[in-house]
């Protein structure tokens, strides 16, 4: 369909979830608004494949799940400095619990296998049902329900259960994250 | 994912194995890192490189803002 002023509204409205969802998938601030930035140009190109009446947001996680993936191809994930880089996208420095709670968050998401790191984020973050977020992969939907109990089983492996040493955080950290309470 | 037996430490394990509990903990958190992104809202450079796209013959290549097309009212 063209271009009408309400369609744009519509991708505007999407950019702040498509946002959210680039920094959660790349864990790296600017890598994510360039991502976001070339799935709007890559959307507004091919706008006239947009079926109207469909899932515009669906359309556009789709678009820039790709792009993100073809780009993973390429090249590795730059790790190093994502913590630091996401934390000076938050507009209120968190306290210092919070800090260390998210960074540990953060860094156990990023262990995820991306198939799994995607489909949960989708689900559980974005708040697609499951039928969209399979559509969004282009996988079956037992595959999403799979890799979302798959991803919530190994993040709580890592974050939440005793005898995880070997990836979690050390005693004074867990200690910090347990007294914090929810 | 053999571990998972031992996350039973507190009430009844849910789905994938998991207490209500850590699951709920799980998607708290996942939610709040997400959410923080969101209420940043829509950023400039996104809002005005839709904009320009939108302007009669316009395209991030070109100086968008006002395009080659006469019937627009300007001189």
């Amino acid at each position: 369909m063209p271009l009408t002023n309400s369609l744009r509204d519509d991708i505007l409205a999407a950019v702040p979830s498509l946002r959210a969802f680039a920094i959660s998938l790349s864990g790296n601030a600017d890598r994510a608004d360039d991502l976001v930035q070339e799935t709007l140009l890559r959307a507004l190109a091919n706008i006239d494949s947009f079926q109207p009446g469909s899932n515009l947001p669906a359309w556009l996680f789709t678009i820039l799940r790709n792009l993100f993936r073809s780009d993973y191809r390429k090249r590795r994930r730059e790790v190093e400095d994502a913590e630091g880089n996401y934390a000076k996208t938050l507009k209120t420095q968190p306290s210092q619990n919070a800090h260390l709670e998210f960074e540990e968050f953060r860094s156990a998401l990023d262990k995820l296998p991306q198939d799994q790191r995607e489909a949960l984020i989708l689900v559980g973050a974005s708040g697609f049902s499951y039928e969209d977020a399979a559509s969004i992969c282009g996988c079956a939907v037992g595959t999403i329900k799979s890799r979302v109990n798959r991803a919530r089983s190994k993040l709580a492996a890592l974050l939440y259960v005793d005898g995880a040493e070997d990836f979690g955080p050390d005693e004074t950290v867990r200690a910090v994250i347990g007294g914090s309470g929810g | 994912m053999k571990d998972l037996k031992q996350a039973s430490k507190s009430t009844t394990p849910g789905k994938g194995g998991l207490t209500p509990e850590i699951q709920s903990r799980i998607g708290h958190q996942l939610r709040a890192m997400y959410d923080d992104v969101v209420r940043q809202g829509v950023p400039d450079r996104f809002a005005e490189l839709i904009k320009k796209l939108d302007a009669p013959g316009g395209s991030p290549n070109e100086n968008g803002a006002g395009g080659s097309n006469d019937n627009t009212g300007r001189d």
